[in-house]
């Protein structure tokens, strides 16, 4: 009962807040800046969101730092492009390319690399991974140089029937712009984090990475290929910045480090969503998606990440199991 | 004084291994050219920032991923102090490993207090470093996002460590201050102390139930660890001339600390300084190839990055073929010899 009245109060509370923000001179006056940044935050949200699954999984699963997490997604980002400035395919159609090669890609990496150190100190598993991400890096740098590259989408201007109404893009939403990748991106993102979710929680490989995570031994005990469940483990992983990679592609500077901006990020997400959690990773994405909007909303001067990791501090520090993660002490 | 008696005997072999080095490496100056110096040095400074680096981590066990934190203020602290109040370098080195202490001291508090270990102790450390750099690319008090140049002295300058017509000068102070620095580690490893952090590495739990307390053995490596890399920075500062919130606080400055110490040995006296010399020799050398590749590797010459890609991948096979770095793995060598 008490329970029920402090939610109703807090409810209450926030509708105040919101009715008073809507009436000031604030809100009038930056309205049109603040549904921008909700719109861009919770955009680009989706697709941490997405890449932090794969870190998650990793992570929970293989109790690996993965450091070559953002050289992966450089990969997919660089494929994805290759495929399109080549054979002109679609960078929507390529994901049918991307995330099973990285697949291929991860499964590999596991299988002769971060094996050899599964029971190493974490600094070694870390460095291991540093160096993997330098080589994959420096790979893309010898063999497409540095200069920034990027497309025009020849449809993302278009305006599209469907039926019952019509979508001219770039929409416009109590101001705010939305732009045809940029939604796109979020929907997959979205979509490819049930379906992980379903894989894991609902299938019979997924209750064998679940077992692998929770009893490595036990499950070895029950007929499961410990070994094997790793690496399709990383695989799913890498798959997942496979996908987010041609998602970013088409509005963003393709170059051999762009996938590395989102390697903390996601590391922030996964430890604000806890880590495994698939639903954890997906609010945690739009939480931090919106945390870097509003920081450069409010904070005058300051980068976009500071108040990520401000947030990120706090959370390590008052909740370090996440949002969603189970309390294991 | 008997006790600083047995402390010289239980590490006399630890004294005798460091004036030796410290002999030969002396000497360096009168073989090698101007060039050559400058990797020395560079390569002093990052043994001396993995020196502290190894005390938190490779002593104590907290693994930390932002030591650029402490390299970058004991690099700000010179930078600041020399051009804003003309507080010779010297001091200024002593007040940026204070304040790098002060700052791991506090961070390590809450840190520690609220239980952070491993990985997540990893990641504060690493957000920690990263807004430090975010703060000091945007203050303009500390230069913003242009940073601080220091002015040039002229010539050889002893109040403001730059020797810019004696080189060697600038050589052997950094090295004098790695000597001090490992001599310093040495001593507290052999105290009651260094006892204490090793303890609290192997196993927390056991070594409360011994009466020591983790939080004091972990604060006074995070202390000791900042103080160390702090006069790392410092010297850069002075080296380079220069400094900006990428170059003291940089991710990728936190990774080339704690390479040194992990590719020489984790937690071992000389690890960070082999290190050091292994990571200089063989950057140097996959530098020149592709500078100036043999005749049958000509298509690689000057495609960028490609000396990155060699260096990962030793970096890779390294980890993979010596999981205890290069000390650890003469030692077991050593040991599955037959007698």
């Amino acid at each position: 009962m008490r329970g029920r009245l402090r939610k109703a109060a807090w409810a209450a509370l926030a509708i105040v807040v919101a009715v008073l923000l809507t009436q000031s001179t604030w809100w009038e006056t930056n309205q049109t800046v603040f549904a921008q940044a909700v719109v861009s935050g919770l955009l680009i949200g989706g697709v941490y969101s997405l890449v932090a699954m794969g870190l998650s999984l990793v992570f929970g699963v293989l109790d690996i730092i993965n450091f070559a997490h953002g050289a992966l997604m450089t990969i997919g980002i660089y494929a994805s492009y290759l495929l399109f400035d080549n054979y002109g395919i679609d960078p929507y159609v390529s994901l049918l390319i991307t995330i099973p090669l990285l697949f291929v890609v991860g499964v590999g990496i596991q299988r002769f690399a971060i094996n050899a150190v599964m029971d190493a100190p974490v600094h070694n598993q870390l460095l291991l991974t540093l160096g993997i991400a330098i080589v994959i890096e420096n790979l893309a740098l010898v063999l497409f140089t540095g200069t920034p590259r990027s497309i025009e989408l020849s449809y993302a201007r278009n305006e599209f029937d469907l039926g019952l109404f019509s979508l001219d893009f770039p929409i416009r939403l109590f101001g705010a712009v939305i732009t045809l990748p940029k939604l796109i991106a979020f929907a997959v993102a979205v979509l490819l984090a049930a379906v992980l979710y379903v894989l894991i929680h609902r299938t019979q490989l997924g209750t064998a990475i679940r077992a692998a995570a929770q009893e490595p031994e036990g499950a070895e005990m029950v007929g499961i290929d410990v070994r094997r469940i790793y690496m399709i483990t990383f695989g799913i992983g890498a798959a997942c910045v496979g996908a987010a990679g041609a998602l970013v592609m088409p509005f963003l500077f393709v170059s051999p480090t762009a996938g590395a901006t989102f390697n903390i990020i996601a590391f922030i997400v996964v430890v604000l969503g806890g880590m495994g959690s698939i639903p954890g990773a997906l609010v945690g994405g739009l939480v931090i998606g919106l945390t870097q909007e509003m920081t450069q909303l409010f904070v005058s001067g300051s980068s976009k990440l500071m108040g990520v990791f401000v947030v990120f501090l706090a959370v390590l520090l008052v909740r370090p199991q996440g949002l969603f993660g189970k309390v294991q002490r | 004084m008997s006790k600083i008696r047995k402390l010289a005997q239980a590490s006399s072999r630890d004294l005798m291994v460091l004036a030796i080095v410290v002999t030969i490496l002396a000497l360096v100056p009168f073989g090698v050219s101007r060039f050559t110096l400058s990797v020395a040095i560079a390569a002093l400074i990052f043994a001396l920032a993995g020196i502290g680096w190894n005390v938190l981590s490779g002593f104590a066990g907290q693994f930390s991923f932002g030591h650029a934190a402490y390299f970058g203020l004991g690099a700000y602290t010179v930078a600041v102090t020399l051009t804003k109040y003309s507080i010779s370098p010297w001091l200024g080195l002593i007040l940026g490993g204070l304040v790098a202490a002060v700052f791991g001291l506090l961070t390590g508090w809450i840190s520690f207090r609220f239980g952070l270990k491993g990985a997540y102790f990893a990641l504060a450390t690493f957000a920690l470093a990263e807004m430090l750099r975010l703060t000091f690319n945007t203050v303009d008090f500390v230069g913003a996002g242009i940073g601080i140049t220091i002015p040039l002295a002229g010539g050889d300058d002893w109040a403001r460590i730059q020797f810019e017509d004696t080189p060697s000068l600038q050589y052997w102070v950094i090295l004098g201050l790695v000597a001090l620095s490992t001599l310093a580690v040495i001593g507290v490893m052999k105290s009651r102390i260094g006892s204490m952090m090793l303890a609290v590495r192997e196993d927390e739990d056991a070594a409360s139930a011994l009466g020591i307390n983790p939080l004091r053995a972990k604060l006074i490596a995070i202390a000791i660890s900042g103080f160390i890399t702090a006069l790392a920075g410092g010297f850069y500062t002075q080296s380079l001339l220069f400094i900006n919130s990428d170059l003291a606080f940089g991710p990728l400055v936190s990774v080339l600390i704690l390479l040194r110490p992990i590719i020489g040995g984790v937690g071992t006296i000389w690890g960070p300084v082999l290190g050091a010399g292994i990571l200089s020799v063989l950057g140097e050398a996959t530098r020149s190839l592709v500078r100036q590749p043999p005749s049958f590797l000509q298509i690689i010459e000057g495609v960028n990055g490609l000396d990155q890609v060699l260096f990962g991948l030793i970096l890779v096979v390294v980890i993979i073929r010596a999981p205890d770095g290069v000390l650890g793995w003469f030692r077991r060598r050593r040991q599955s010899r037959p007698a």
